[in-house]
């Protein structure tokens, strides 16, 4: 009876939840160990419009090689290879 | 001895020769301290992302070698002296990024 009950609601077209795309941490598999500070344009990748460091959760890389990544960029930053802050960098 | 990289920028007002003599000052010193250049680049006059010191460009050299913690800050100390230098930044190269830079060697020079 209760599975009757619950079945209730009768959807046209089954709810379609987003397939969530497994994120990987893209050095991890591609087995890059250093990240230079010296090319800006491999860096970029990891900035947004703004020039601000992605986070994790949308890059999907490890906290590891989160952490080498911004400090690379910092160092980026310092020697004027990235702006700090800009509005169209891509 | 450990192993650094130091990327330097001159600023843009200097001509050919005075560039390449700050260049050569730096590197004069850190030899006659004792140490060992591996090698030297030199990127030319670049934009930089942000105006420093009202200056839009400069002339960007790195030099990589291999010496002593304490020359250091005796070279940092020579680069804050000279007014010709805008910006520095000296990094400690450890065993994945020396094999980097080597490898960035080998692959400027095929």
């Amino acid at each position: 009876m209760a599975v009757a009950q619950s079945s209730e609601i009768r959807y046209l077209t089954p709810p379609s939840v987003d397939v969530k795309k497994k994120k990987y941490c893209r050095f991890k598999k591609s087995g890059i160990k250093y990240i230079d500070y010296k090319d800006p344009e491999f860096l970029k990748k990891f900035l947004n419009e703004q020039g601000k460091i992605l986070p994790r959760r949308i890059t999907g890389t490890s906290l590891k090689y989160q952490r080498r990544v911004a400090q690379a960029v910092k160092r980026a930053r310092h020697l004027a290879l990235l702006p700090f802050v800009t509005d169209l960098l891509k | 001895m450990n192993q650094y990289e130091t990327v330097f920028i001159l600023t843009p007002v200097l001509s050919d020769v005075q560039m390449k003599e700050a260049a050569d000052k730096f590197k004069n010193y850190l030899v006659e301290k004792g140490a060992e250049i591996i090698s030297e680049e030199s990127w030319g006059l670049k934009k930089l992302a942000y105006a420093i010191e009202k200056k839009t460009s400069g002339f960007y050299c790195m030099i990589e070698y291999k010496a002593e913690p304490t020359v250091i800050a005796k070279l940092e100390l020579q680069m804050r002296r000279d007014e010709r230098v805008l910006r520095y930044l000296t990094v400690k190269n450890e065993k994945y990024a020396a094999a980097y830079a080597e490898k960035r060697r080998n692959k400027k020079e095929a």
